[in-house]
């Protein structure tokens, strides 16, 4: 079996010197074990943010919309920027789970399941926004394609909000099967090490009899490879779809052919620097800094460069086109971007977004952990505040001068997006203790190509 | 009665070296329970290449024209409107608008209809028991499943899993239909 091992000079993806049995152990520690006092700590922060945010979205509902900052003129302002920024967030996920997988990267087999964990949890929080944006989410599901009792009349597929419908429950409902086939071999490995026969009872339920035999582990992967050709057209369409809700209107700034590539970009850019800022954390927390190194986090600092070079070159092509274009309500939207009563946001946009992920050129940034912390953390800012200016500037100036008005938020709207943020992190620490958060039996299969001790013994 | 014998292998290029020797004595190995996909496994063991991603296909494909049936009876044949004045006269001039939720249609029903497909098939579903022979098989343990028809054999049999590298030999009785 020499094919089986991978050439001494790439860098080991497993550190230590592992066996099967030791990976096992050093993964579903964190399950077994007692969660310890940073874990609480941050469970119970989020949880008080996500009891603000629900106390809050409980007030919208008893007394509408009109609660929100929103007007007649800023009809899409907070909720739709944190809708676009939770979706954007999300896509990471399926771009190391799937598009790395098609292109037989083996570096994402020590983020992936988390990464998809936190794509579920991200799409949960985005979907939130549009359906209470609704005003009667009671009625949310008008909606779909049903018939009903309002004379035959049936949705408008011709609009891109029902394309989004689709895309985002197609999207969420394929990367829940996606993860959660990817994790039943690993929860049949928690059943099988438990010892507390209910918890055994249990897990036994969820791994549905996982038994790992030569015929399923070939379904296994023919389903995952399929699934994983599946999902890279279906993340690249969702994002498409989202950024077809402002580019088919005809709203100056929004009306753009770039949009599609751009938000796509922007989506993947911003998910990465989410699953760097969880990562970071979570690896020195649960104590994997053998399986998630600093290769990984290098690697993906690399994609940060990437996509947030074609974010920048975006913005670039955006302005140049409005004033080359010589139309005259482009232009003035982006002058007003730039230059009008919401400068300090476009600003803070380019800095966070072009100028920061250039440091990673340098390999002492991108190497290091505070820096890459840091900028991932500046990252998601300048993403929030991307959606901020593409949404608020374009409308709060639109064709009719006397509409003209601005928009801030209530403390409502502020405690909506800080519950969202709160109910992310408690479904993701919530996640950390009960499931595998790095996928075992995957990693396992490399081991002998990859892992530490295996290099070294490939050199002598 | 005959019997099925569990060989348990410490690793998995030992359990591959062992199946073309043990095949070569006439020894029947019906199948391998490993933790993680043991690449090249299958085609040592017989099993045929699944067909899967076929199904994947035909779901996509009754997604597909599920999708196109939908938007041209909800929106050219039932209740035709007049919006924004798009055409829609005939379905294949507003066929582009209904491009996107044709594609998530495809996908949606080619992923679930193949994800249903596998737990199906290969019996996953909650509350289903899984045959463990070895605490460890999803751990770090291999395990060869081997039936041997003739009882008076059975040991011998196992001396010779044992002798092919294995670290112990596991027994249980089994009716065969």
């Amino acid at each position: 079996m020499s094919g089986n091992h991978e050439a001494v000079v790439r860098d080991p993806l497993i550190l230590g010197k592992k066996t099967y049995h030791q990976m096992t152990e050093d993964i579903c520690r964190p399950i077994e074990g007692k969660a310890n006092k940073w874990w609480w700590i941050s469970f119970v922060i989020a949880f008080i943010a996500m009891i603000w945010g629900v106390t809050c979205l409980s007030y919208t509902i008893g007394n509408g919309i009109g609660t929100w900052g929103a007007n007649k003129t800023v009809g899409w302002a907070w909720d739709i920027t944190n809708f676009v920024w939770w979706i954007g967030i999300g896509h990471a996920g399926t771009l190391i789970s799937a598009v790395l997988l098609l292109f037989r990267q083996r570096w994402r087999m020590s983020i992936n399941r988390s990464a998809e964990a936190m794509t579920i949890f991200a799409v949960v929080c985005a979907g939130l926004f549009p359906l209470f944006h609704t005003g009667r989410p009671w009625l949310d599901y008008w909606m779909l394609p049903l018939a009903n009792q309002f004379g035959s009349l049936w949705v408008n597929f011709n609009s891109p909000l029902l394309w989004d419908v689709f895309a985002i429950s197609t999207y969420f409902s394929v990367s829940l099967v996606f993860w959660y086939l990817g994790l039943l071999p690993d929860l049949a490995t928690v059943r099988d090490r438990c010892i507390d026969p209910t918890k055994r009872f249990i897990y036994g339920i969820i791994s549905f009899g996982w038994k790992g035999t030569a015929r399923d582990w070939h379904r296994f992967e023919e389903v995952s490879l399929v699934l994983a050709g599946l999902s890279t057209p279906l993340v690249l369409s969702v994002h498409t779809i989202v950024s077809f809700d402002f580019a088919t209107s005809v709203v100056p700034g929004w009306h753009t052919t770039i949009f599609p590539p751009y938000f796509v970009a922007g989506a993947i850019f911003s998910g990465f620097a989410m699953v760097l800022t969880l990562m970071i954390i979570a690896r020195k927390v649960l104590g994997l800094q053998e399986y998630i190194t600093m290769q990984h986090i290098e690697l993906m600092n690399k994609i940060i460069i990437l996509t947030g070079s074609i974010v920048g070159i975006a913005y670039i092509t955006e302005f140049f086109i409005a004033w080359y274009s010589g139309n005259m309500y482009e232009s003035y939207a982006f002058q007003n971007r730039a230059f009008g009563p919401y400068w300090w946001a476009y600003w803070s946009m380019m800095t966070c977004n072009v100028i920061t992920p250039q440091l990673f050129w340098f390999k002492k940034i991108r190497t290091s952990i505070m820096a890459t912390f840091v900028i991932s953390i500046f990252v998601n800012i300048g993403m929030w505040f991307e959606r901020f200016v593409i949404i608020v500037t374009s409308l709060h100036r639109d064709y009719l001068p006397s509409s003209w008005t601005m928009y801030s938020p209530t403390f409502i709207e502020v405690g909506i997006f800080v519950g969202t943020i709160g109910l992310f992190f408690v479904l993701f620490l919530t996640f950390s203790r009960l499931f595998p958060i790095i996928a075992l039996a995957e990693l396992k299969s490399i081991l002998k190509k990859t892992g530490n001790q295996y290099k070294k013994k490939g050199i002598l | 009665m005959a019997k099925r014998i569990y060989g348990i292998f410490d690793d998995e290029e030992a359990l591959m070296h062992a199946i073309p020797h043990l095949k070569e004595k006439g020894v029947v190995c019906k199948d391998v329970q490993s933790p993680f996909p043991i690449h090249g496994i299958e085609a040592l063991i017989g099993t045929p290449r699944t067909r899967i991603s076929i199904a994947s296909f035909l779901f996509g494909l009754t997604g597909t024209s599920f999708a196109l049936w939908m938007t041209w009876y909800m929106m050219i044949h039932d209740w035709p409107i007049n919006i924004g004045g798009k055409p829609n006269m005939m379905f294949y001039m507003n066929l582009p608008a209904f491009i996107p939720v044709t594609f998530e249609l495809t996908v949606f029903c080619a992923a679930h209809g193949m994800a249903i497909t596998f737990l199906l098939r290969s019996k996953l579903l909650p509350g289903v028991t899984a045959p463990i022979p070895h605490p460890r098989i999803t751990d770090d343990k291999f395990v060869l499943h081997v039936d041997v028809k003739d009882e008076s054999k059975v040991n011998d049999v196992a001396a010779l899993i044992k002798s092919e590298g294995a670290s112990d030999v596991l027994f249980k009785s089994m009716q065969f239909s």
